[in-house]
Parts: C-alpha cells; sequence; structure tokens
C-alpha cells in the first residue's frame, strides 16, 4: 500500500503554503520531513493526514482517493502522533492509549473486551506497562512520547505519520524514538516524520524529503540526499560535518 | 480496568443520601428519620403508616415534589458542565457557556413583563434557552476558522451579552411594584414554588439528554482531546458536537426553566467528581449526576431553613461555590493541567 501526494498545492484558506508537491510512502519505509522554520513542513504533514484539504493536487491512499475515505477507514489505515503536550484532563495513560480503538467501535459504543488487550500490547511494547494507571499529566515527555506512539499503533495502522517526534526529548529519549521509529519501519508501518536534526533523519530514516519555502528541494535515500552542499542550501547556513571513528557515518552540526 | 473507581462512587452516592435524609427531615416542620422511613415503607408496602397526618403530608405534597427537582435539576446542571468542560477542553466552563441561561432568562422575563402563566413562563424559558444556543451555533459554524471551539465560545460570550443587555431593557420597563420583584426572584433561583406539576416537563428533557451524552460517553473523551487528534483518532468531531452541545443544552435549559438561574453547581460538582473518579465519562457523568443530585437538595434545604425568608438559591450556590472553588483551584489542580 502507498501512501502519496499528486502535484499537491498546500496550504489553508487564504494562503498558499507550498506548490508542486509530489511525495510517495510506501509500506515498511521510513521517510524524513526536513526543512527550516515555516517551510511547510507541518501542512504537507497535515494535508497527507487527510485532516487538511489539499488547495490542488490529490492524496491517495491505496488505489483510491485519500479524501474518498471516511474518517474511521482513514484511523484504521493512517495513525497521527502530534508533538508530545500537555492534556486538560488527566486520563489515565491506559485509557489514553485505549483511545487508539476508537475507529474500530462505533459512535456509541466503548471499547470491547479485545481492546484493552491490545492497548496493554502496546503499552509493554514501548516499555511503559507500569504507567498504565498513572495520569497522562503525570509523566515526562519522553514517557508522553511512547504513550502517544502506543496509541497511534493501538490504531493497527499501516502508516505512522509523527510530527517532531523527537522535539522537547533529552538526548537519551531522542535515541528511544528514534529506535522505535526504525523498529516500525521494520516491521512494516509506512513511517513519515518531520525533524529538525539531520542527523535523525540520516539515523532512523531510509529516504529524506528536503522542502524549503514550499518548494521540493531534492529527495531520496538519506547518504545521497543528505550531505554538506545540499543541506547548506536548505537552511541558509554554514555546516560543519564530523565523522564518527567506529561507524564511519556523518553528523552535522550548524557553525 | 485501571484504578478502582469505587471509593469515589461510594462518596458520591453518601452525598446523595445525606443530601435527602437532611431535606427530607429538616424544615420548619422537621420530620425524624424514623417517621421518614415508617411513612417510605408504608408507602413501599402499601400500609397506613403510624404517623401524624401532618408527617405524611409534608414528606409526600410539600417537600418531596421539591427535593425531587432539586436532585434533577442538580443533576443535570452537574451533567451539562461536565459535558460542556469536556467539549471545550476547559474546566472553567458552565452550563451556560453558550447562552441557554441568558436565553431561559430572557424568555422568562419577557413571560412576566407580558404576565402570562406560571407554565408559560417556564414553556418560554425553555425554548429561549433552546433558541439562544441554536443561534450561537449557527453563529459559530457560519464563521470558518481553525479552531472552531473557540469561535462557539466567543459567539456564546457575545449572544450572551446581548441577551443580557434584553433582560435589563426587560426589567427597565417593568412594573417595579408586581412584576420586577418577580423577576428577580426568578433569575436568582429558586424552587419554591415547584408542586408536583412541575416534575413531567422536567424529568424527560433532563434523563433524555442524561442519557444521550451517557451513551456517547466514549467518543466525549476523544472529543475531549485536541480537534485534529481527534479527528485522527476516527471520531467525527461536527456532528459529535452538535449532538453533545444539543443533549447539554436540553438538561440545562428545562431546569433553568423549572428553578431559574443556579450558577456554579455546573461548575464546581465536575470538579468534586473528576477528584473522585477521573476524567473518564464513564465514570465522571454518573458520579456528577449523584453529587450534583445530592448537592442542591442540601442548598435548598439551607434556602428553606436559614433565614425567616426563603434565600435564593443562586446567591446561596455562589456563597458555597466561590469559597470552595478557590479551594479546589488551590488544592486540586492535580487532576487537570495546562501545560
Amino acid at each position: 500500500m502507498i501512501l502519496s501526494g499528486h502535484n499537491l498545492t498546500i496550504g489553508y484558506r487564504d494562503r498558499v503554503v507550498g506548490n508542486h508537491l509530489d511525495i510517495s510512502l510506501k509500506a515498511g519505509e521510513v521517510l524524513a520531513l526536513l526543512g527550516p522554520n515555516g517551510g511547510g513542513k507541518t501542512t504537507l504533514l497535515k494535508t497527507l493526514l487527510g485532516l487538511l484539504p489539499p488547495k490542488g493536487g490529490e492524496v491517495r491512499l491505496g488505489d483510491r482517493p485519500l479524501a474518498s475515505y471516511t474518517l474511521r477507514e482513514r484511523a484504521r489505515r493512517i495513525a497521527y502522533v502530534p508533538q508530545s503536550h500537555g492534556a486538560t484532563f488527566a486520563f489515565m495513560v491506559e485509557t489514553f492509549v485505549l483511545m487508539g480503538r476508537t475507529a474500530h467501535g462505533t459512535l456509541f459504543s466503548r471499547p470491547s473486551t479485545a481492546d484493552p488487550a491490545i492497548a496493554a500490547r502496546m503499552l509493554e511494547r514501548f516499555g511503559i506497562a507500569h504507567l498504565a494507571d498513572r495520569p497522562y499529566t503525570k509523566i515526562s515527555g519522553g514517557e508522553r512520547q511512547l504513550a502517544l506512539l502506543a496509541r497511534a499503533l493501538a490504531q493497527e495502522p499501516k502508516f505512522v505519520v509523527l510530527d517532531e517526534p523527537t522535539a522537547s526529548l533529552d538526548f537519551g529519549n531522542q535515541g528511544r524514538v528514534m529506535r522505535e521509529i526504525r523498529a516500525l519501519g521494520a516491521s512494516g508501518h509506512g513511517v513519515l516524520f518531520t525533524t529538525h536534526d539531520p542527523n535523525h533523519a540520516m539515523r532512523a530514516a531510509d529516504r529524506a524529503f528536503l522542502l524549503r519555502q514550499g518548494v521540493h528541494m531534492a529527495d531520496g535515500e538519506v547518504r545521497t540526499v543528505l550531505n554538506r552542499a545540499q543541506l547548506e542550501a536548505l537552511y541558509g547556513a554554514k555546516l560543519a560535518v564530523f565523522q564518527d571513528r567506529e561507524s564511519g557515518e556523518d553528523a552535522f552540526l550548524p557553525r | 480496568m485501571a484504578r478502582s473507581s469505587a471509593p469515589g462512587f461510594l462518596v458520591s452516592f453518601l452525598v446523595l443520601i445525606a443530601g435527602l435524609l437532611l431535606a427530607f427531615t429538616v424544615g420548619r416542620y422537621p420530620v425524624n428519620l424514623s417517621d421518614l422511613f415508617a411513612v417510605i415503607s408504608a408507602k413501599l408496602t402499601g400500609h397506613t403508616p403510624n404517623v401524624p397526618a401532618a408527617v405524611e403530608n409534608v414528606i409526600w405534597q410539600v417537600r418531596g415534589p421539591r427535593i425531587v427537582a432539586a436532585i434533577l435539576v442538580g443533576a443535570a446542571l452537574a451533567v451539562a458542565g461536565a459535558a460542556f468542560q469536556g467539549l471545550f477542553r476547559n474546566p472553567l466552563v458552565s452550563p451556560d457557556i453558550l447562552g441557554a441561561s441568558s436565553g431561559a432568562a430572557l424568555g422568562a422575563v419577557l413571560g412576566i413583563f407580558v404576565s402570562l402563566g406560571v407554565f408559560a413562563i417556564q414553556a418560554l424559558a425553555f425554548a429561549g434557552g433552546l433558541l439562544a444556543v441554536a443561534t450561537v451555533y449557527a453563529v459559530g459554524s457560519a464563521v470558518r476558522a481553525r479552531d472552531p471551539v473557540l469561535v462557539l465560545v466567543l459567539a456564546g460570550v457575545v449572544i450572551g451579552a446581548l441577551l443580557g443587555a434584553g433582560v435589563g431593557l426587560i426589567k427597565y420597563l417593568a412594573d417595579p411594584y408586581n412584576q420586577l420583584p418577580a423577576m428577580t426572584f426568578w433569575l436568582l433561583g429558586s424552587l419554591a414554588a415547584t408542586g408536583p406539576s412541575d416534575l413531567i416537563p422536567l424529568f424527560g428533557p433532563v434523563v433524555l439528554g442524561t442519557l444521550t451524552l451517557f451513551a456517547l460517553r466514549w467518543r466525549m473523551n476523544v472529543t475531549s482531546l485536541p480537534d485534529e487528534e481527534a479527528r485522527a483518532l476516527g471520531a467525527s468531531t461536527g456532528p459529535l458536537r452538535i449532538a453533545i452541545v444539543a443533549a447539554a443544552t436540553l438538561v440545562t435549559s428545562a431546569s433553568v426553566a423549572t428553578a431559574g438561574i443556579i450558577g456554579w453547581v455546573g461548575l464546581v460538582v465536575p470538579h468534586i467528581a473528576r477528584t473522585l473518579v477521573g476524567p473518564d465519562f464513564g465514570r465522571l457523568i454518573p458520579a456528577a449526576a449523584l453529587i450534583g443530585g445530592g448537592f442542591l437538595p442540601l442548598i435548598d434545604t439551607l434556602a428553606r431553613t436559614a433565614a425567616a425568608v426563603e434565600i435564593p438559591l443562586g446567591i446561596l450556590t455562589a456563597l458555597v461555590g466561590t469559597p470552595f472553588f478557590i479551594w479546589l483551584l488551590a488544592s486540586m489542580s492535580k487532576t487537570w493541567s495546562v501545560e
């Protein structure tokens, strides 16, 4: 199954953010979306999720336009992991993850007997089973990101779309979330995430899509696309490139 | 499910029982507990109770209808408050946020102004509440914005202010000796005039609205998340919002039409319920109904007995509610947090 955007014009009611965008994501593939602030990353993300209608072009999921899916059908195929946030009400982490099962029930239904088992399995998968009966508002930022991931997977989706999953996390948790993203790809999910750190794209993604001021700059395999010249052009800033002695992998720092 | 909610529900039940017992026994004509139980068990078994007829009369004819009305109104306001707080993702919201109370107020003072009968005044208040919220909703939907919930709140504030001006105008024009006191008394909230015939127009809408909200309890959990997240989880937030607003407005309008404007119950009781059983609407709605249903008979008993004249309910709920809410803000902020 493929999630793809064809000749997309993206933006809001009175404002066009990007033009002529072609993007595609296969199941089992991890795609990183990179670009400077205000360049249209989040807008493109929301368009591909179907949360924002495209102003031109078409988003397709499998062999149908995304717009032809109902919200419920869509939620069983694409999961959205928003930026980790505070919540108004202190739902238990278990209840929070259980909300991922909403699209599998009907308007009036509570989660069925099978649903808590699925939620529990997801909590287990991300190593946060011990937080099940803690309020979501009382766990750390890293734990919240994992709870959001668990909720997304409880949807049993084909695709997982994450908005800056490593933002506001400490170093250790950044690594943790990147490993989970890799694991999602390995387990056959199509994963799309935005990031401000090319190193994260380098480590967690198969492909990278570079977006500058709403214009597609490059996309392709991370090791060919993410190089000094390309990144300096993307961010309009000088970079330093370092090499890890053991793995020989490149890492980038802004100068 | 996680952590047991049994202790929370036990406390909620105790509040209801305490409210009932106090409301039946305390008053200008005190009824002792054993007489109360004798009368009730006699009614249940079909015997004639061994108590003075006056006691029976006080329980079934005088206090009974008033207490049942207080339970229904208290439960209705608490459930509507919980629903609106979830819908607007804001724990400071009360059931009149969308203008239900101001619409009902305008309907009622208009009814008093043109000297209608009690039942017509109630009907006009009920219709006023529904109409005000429908208008707010129509305005809110006509303005297409990124944050539909915020627009809805602002539309509610604006139209509520307009309706308030209408109430002010009618009070200004009203006969200061006959009509104005009646209007003022109604606007401050009271159950003093409640009789058995008031219970049916109250019971139907309150039960219907509450059951609708309870049926939607899981979806209400999901709708209390940010809009885009809820949609990405597969909840169609638009139609759901209409259903929640309609159900909550139905119960609010019915209770305002019967009892006048009683503030604070719909704001404070959901907080207490949330501290006791958590924010999951599957538990929150029943707990709020129990506590609200116990709280208002308690307040109403105070209204009947604290002074030589009846004290309007709205004044008492404000007196009790304000310090309680400040205490809640200081000590219980752990159950909700906006970071």
